[in-house]
């Protein structure tokens, strides 16, 4: 009996859906507006995250050692820096013959730079480590590390010549605000639109069900259940939800082809239609899920009202 | 089986609906309630199909309190009784076969019961050509004939017809109050509440009369007689 019920539920679910072919259209327009915001959510996070991942990169510190500093010294002030929980891996070593090397290279059509360079006869640059924190906030805390350990090494003498955190420190720390800022903008910003686009969606099945008001009373007064007059609504819902993100998954393929170049080209590397390709199946799951909940919990509260008889 | 013990009904304007109504309906009855408009006859119904609680008194279908049962049991109660209502409230999403169906799916009956026996009753009420019609392709006189139809499709014990004929021209009316008659004639109590004056005086039958919520005259061959 329960498989025939469920049959039936599903069956005048489909048909409800098909017979009101105006009101289903429209409340897919409005589902489609809710799930493209939805999806949009998802690709301006996923733009300003690959932006911010962008900067973060960008960011370093170098340490710059005086000359006389033996390899080892370096090396084993490599060595505890990438035991550095902060610190991303690796640490780059740049040894004095490398920089120097680097050096004449960068300047290869600079001769004067390279004649008194030569004039000085001997090796004036001092070998480098370049380290990435995993968080630009942690930078100061590697800075500190530095400067204790730059102190204590070499008999006394510091080995550290300079560390260019200090030199950078104010764009670092803007950026660290910024990065910050915009992380929580975005979050508010995305709950807001997609509670927003909730809430519109809800009300168009209110409508939809609130037409649907003389029915659910003759529903009950011929002795239906409630769970046999909600299913139809709930099931229509979902097919409304599905059908909306169907939709919609589609309306982003000639959008993010279109953008694809665009995106590329402005926030360096990130081509959204690539990323809309490889990661289809997760939004399919996303834009899918959400259509069919919002649907159908929208559709399964806004009957209750009328149940009441 | 039915006995309305002292039942009032005040809305909260302080309106009263009813006021110490008492009556009883026996098997097989059938019972024109008359009235003028807000006198009362529609709460009544509204009370026998716990569509609303009384203020007070009691109301009994056999030996059950109606207005004791839970929500799943009025469920089943409300499958014992058919209604009928002056604006048809047919499903307008559901064809002729549909919705006389749903009365039956409502009530758990098995698709074979439902293939045999809905066409039986469209057959019963003349209405086997529209099978498969909207609601919205008949006249008033077929709707409220397929209103009729998912009423007595249950084989309830009781039928309630609210004002049936409100809508229809006189052949129609005449159609309808031959086929409540018949389905009397088969042992079903039918209650019919109208104003329409020539059909209670040619049905003959037990007319209860209604003013300002009190029942006023309770005739047993009445006539219509406000």
């Amino acid at each position: 009996m329960m498989w025939i019920k469920i049959k039936r539920v599903i069956r005048s679910g489909f048909y409800s859906f098909w017979r009101n072919g105006f009101v289903s259209l429209s409340s897919i327009l409005v589902m489609v507006v809710t799930l493209f915001v939805i999806g949009s959510t998802i690709f301006s996070g996923v733009i300003l995250d690959s932006t911010l991942q962008q900067i973060r990169e960008k960011v370093d510190i170098n340490v710059y050692f005086v000359t006389s500093t033996p390899e080892t010294d370096i090396l084993d002030m490599k060595k505890s820096l990438e035991q550095l929980p902060e610190v991303q891996l690796p640490v780059v070593y740049v040894s004095r013959e490398q920089a120097l090397i680097d050096f004449r290279k960068r300047h290869e059509n600079d001769q004067f730079t390279l004649q008194a360079l030569d004039e000085l006869g001997e090796n004036p640059l001092g070998a480098t480590l370049n380290i990435k924190a995993k968080d630009p906030a942690q930078y100061e805390g590697i800075a500190k590390f530095l400067d204790n350990k730059g102190s204590l090494s070499a008999g006394g003498n510091s080995i550290i010549d300079k560390v260019n955190y200090y030199q950078n420190k104010d764009a670092i720390d803007r950026l660290t605000k910024i990065i910050n800022s915009a992380n929580r903008l975005g979050f508010i910003m995305t709950i807001f639109l997609i509670i927003i686009s909730i809430l519109i969606t809800f009300n168009t099945l209110r409508l939809v069900i609130y037409m649907s008001r003389d029915e659910i009373s003759v529903m009950r007064l011929v002795g239906a259940s409630t769970n046999y007059i909600r299913g139809p609504f709930f099931v229509a819902g979902a097919i409304y939800g599905f059908t909306s993100a169907i939709a919609t998954l589609i309306i982003f393929y000639p959008i993010t082809l279109w953008l694809g170049s665009t995106t590329e080209d402005f926030f360096v590397g990130l081509n959204i239609f690539q990323y809309y390709a490889s990661h289809f199946g997760e939004i399919f799951l996303i834009i899918v899920g959400s259509g069919v909940a919002i649907g159908s919990i929208s559709s399964f509260l806004a009957v209750r009202k009328y149940l009441k008889v | 089986m039915i006995h309305f013990d002292k039942v009032s009904k005040v809305y909260t304007d302080n309106c009263a609906a009813l006021e110490e109504v008492s009556f009883s309906i026996e098997p097989k009855e059938f019972v024109s309630i008359v009235g003028h408009s807000g006198a009362g006859k529609t709460t009544l119904l509204k009370m026998l199909l716990a569509e609303e609680k009384p203020t007070k008194g009691k109301i009994f279908y056999e030996s059950t309190d109606i207005h004791t049962l839970k929500k799943g049991e009025i469920n089943n109660f409300r499958r014992k009784i058919g209604v009928v209502f002056q604006d048809f409230r047919l499903l307008p999403n559901k064809n002729v076969y549909e919705n006389i169906a749903f009365a039956m799916e409502a009530a758990g009956r098995t698709d074979e019961e439902i293939e045999v026996d809905v066409p039986y009753v469209l057959d019963l009420v003349d209405l086997s050509k529209k099978i498969w019609n909207f609601p919205h392709e008949l006249s008033g006189g077929e709707k409220q004939r397929v209103s009729i139809a998912r009423a007595i499709v249950n084989q309830p014990d009781v039928i309630i017809a609210d004002e049936p004929t409100g809508n229809l021209d006189p052949l129609n009316t005449y159609d309808i109050v031959q086929i409540l008659k018949k389905i009397n004639d088969l042992g079903t109590i039918v209650i019919l509440t109208t104003h329409n004056k020539g059909v209670i005086d040619s049905l003959k039958k037990r007319v209860i009369t209604m003013e300002n919520g009190r029942i006023i005259r309770d005739d047993k061959e009445g006539k219509y007689v406000i």
